[in-house]
């Protein structure tokens, strides 16, 4: 298990994200869901991201830069460096018929690249301001709800739900779809089962996220 | 010999890490199973991490019946770390553990600075462990008293083959909006970069006091980091936080090890252990050497 050295090949603001282009080298880009750790440069410990896009040779991370380590790097220039290693974790499961996609601001990351695999079905994303919601247009066939309104609000009944997006959002959506899929965040250290930080309920019991998921079935989680 | 340190690698979900280990050291194992301490329990800081897992694991019954015989068909030697709450707790798991042909070696925790409950001394707990095991006893303590050496000196009395230094101390991170605790439980363990002086100050009274073979951990991210905690007095290395961010630095540091004993010239690698303690070393004699060429 080695991390792979690989190089930026550029960044695009998106609202107030930055999607990170890197050059895919020997890296896998795995399956939609799945997250590698990316090196934060200058910083102690990696951070998780869902792979967003694969396009031929790239890998591309949409990151919100809310701490030290995600302004690090969004910081990064074409040219620069940096360690990755991944995919890690349990992806979503594809072989769903009716599949509708619901993400909330940055839990919209990982949908881009679901979208692709599962040809482009319809999605709903909630998002805090328009500005935030300048991230839909990397995913087709997207609805966009602005708060106060709420994606749970604007979710059609009879699909097969696959959703990212922040705790409430996924606990909401975990109410009316028991049957949906959820990708979780939680704070890691080395994201392959090494540290127990990224500790979740999963079936009344503390495990951890980063090997147990972070896609999860929502009945089996305690919402 | 480059281990890790207990409770930064789970050998059953990276083989691979642990097989590049010269042995694997396990999570610490309680009496009772633990699910460890509510989330958030991890917090990045500058120069380190704070963590306040809580002994999370499956118990010595689980432990013994699944666990330990998949340990056993790593291929690697296998270090367990037992933790208790009572003096009678620790030769309880020593004894469970003592007929089993998996275990190597047996680590004492008696320095989580997660949990709540403080067992008896570390005399009393070293003298109940030796008095129930026949296999090798390695003492875990805390830096996080006023004499380490002394505590060192009644591990050794009471029959410790020798000690891990150093295990994490409190620290505390606020959130950068609320300015409450980020860890759950508040105060969490400190380790990383930031935990290198204290262990190297640790290793080097405990090797001084006692003379007893040391498992040098805290910071160590390198060759360099490597070669210093040996100078100190440490017969061999875990590696912690920085397995979190490199998982194949085990491979990484025996290599940049090999190449600072290399270039420091003192043969064989044993050379090195307590070299900080010599009256003179060759260090100090090429500095010497080289202020008096710059006099002259």
């Amino acid at each position: 298990m080695r991390p792979e050295r690989a190089r930026v090949t550029g960044g695009e603001q998106i609202g107030p994200y930055t999607l990170l282009r890197v050059a895919r080298g020997g890296i896998e880009p795995g399956i939609p869901g799945q997250f590698f750790m990316l090196e934060a440069p200058g910083r102690p410990l990696p951070r998780p991201m869902s792979l967003c896009l694969a396009p031929p040779g790239e890998l591309e991370f949409l990151i919100d830069p809310i701490g030290p380590g995600t302004r690090a790097l969004c910081a990064l220039q074409p040219g620069d460096e940096l360690a990755i290693l991944g995919p890690l974790g349990n992806g979503f499961r594809l072989d769903v018929e009716r599949p509708l996609l619901v993400g909330g601001g940055i839990g919209t990351a990982p949908l881009p690249y679901l979208s692709e695999a599962l040809g482009s079905p319809p999605a709903i994303l909630g998002f805090r301001t328009a500005r935030h919601a300048e991230a839909a247009r990397l995913v087709p066939n997207a609805e966009v709800v602005l708060e106060p309104t709420y994606v749970t609000e604007a979710m059609p009944p009879g699909h097969d739900v696959l959703a990212c997006g922040p705790e409430p959002m996924l606990a909401a959506v975990a109410q009316l779809e028991p049957a949906a899929q959820l990708a979780w965040e939680a704070a890691m250290a080395c994201g392959y089962g090494a540290c127990y930080g990224c500790a979740v309920e999963v079936d009344g019991e503390l495990k951890r996220l980063c090997v147990e998921g972070p896609v999860l079935a929502a009945e089996a989680v305690a919402a | 010999m480059i281990l890790n340190a207990s409770g930064c690698l789970d050998a059953l979900t990276a083989p691979a890490v642990a097989r590049s280990l010269d042995a694997f050291v396990t999570k610490t194992v309680t009496p009772l199973p633990r699910e460890g301490n509510a989330p958030p329990r991890i917090a990045e800081v500058e120069q380190g991490m704070l963590n306040s897992i809580g002994l999370a694991n499956p118990g010595i019954d689980r432990f013994l019946s699944q666990t330990l015989p998949r340990l056993g068909e790593l291929g690697v030697p296998v270090w367990v770390s037992v933790g208790g709450f009572t003096v009678a707790d620790y030769a309880d798991l020593c004894d469970r553990l003592d007929d089993r042909p998996e275990v190597e070696a047996i680590e004492l925790n008696v320095s989580c600075p997660n949990v709540d409950d403080v067992p008896g001394s570390v005399g009393e707990i070293v003298a109940a462990a030796r008095a129930a095991t026949r296999k090798p006893l390695y003492t875990k303590l805390s830096p996080a008293t006023a004499d380490i050496a002394e505590v060192a000196l009644a591990a050794q009395r009471a029959g410790t083959d020798g000690l891990s230094l150093v295990n994490t101390i409190l620290g505390l991170a606020l959130d950068n909006h609320t300015l409450k605790p980020r860890l759950s439980r508040g105060a969490g363990g400190l380790s990383g970069a930031a935990l290198k002086p204290i262990a190297l100050a640790a290793v080097y009274a405990c090797y001084a006091a006692t003379g007893l073979p040391i498992v040098g951990m805290g910071g160590i991210a390198s060759g360099r980091d490597a070669i210093e905690i040996v100078a100190a007095g440490a017969a061999s290395v875990a590696l912690g936080t920085i397995l979190f961010s490199d998982p194949d630095a085990p491979g990484r540091i025996r290599a940049e090890l090999a190449s600072e004993m290399a270039a420091l010239a003192v043969g064989e690698a044993d050379n090195v252990i307590g070299l900080a303690h010599a009256k003179t070393t060759a260090a100090s004699e090429t500095a010497a050497a080289a202020a008096a060429l710059s006099v002259q």
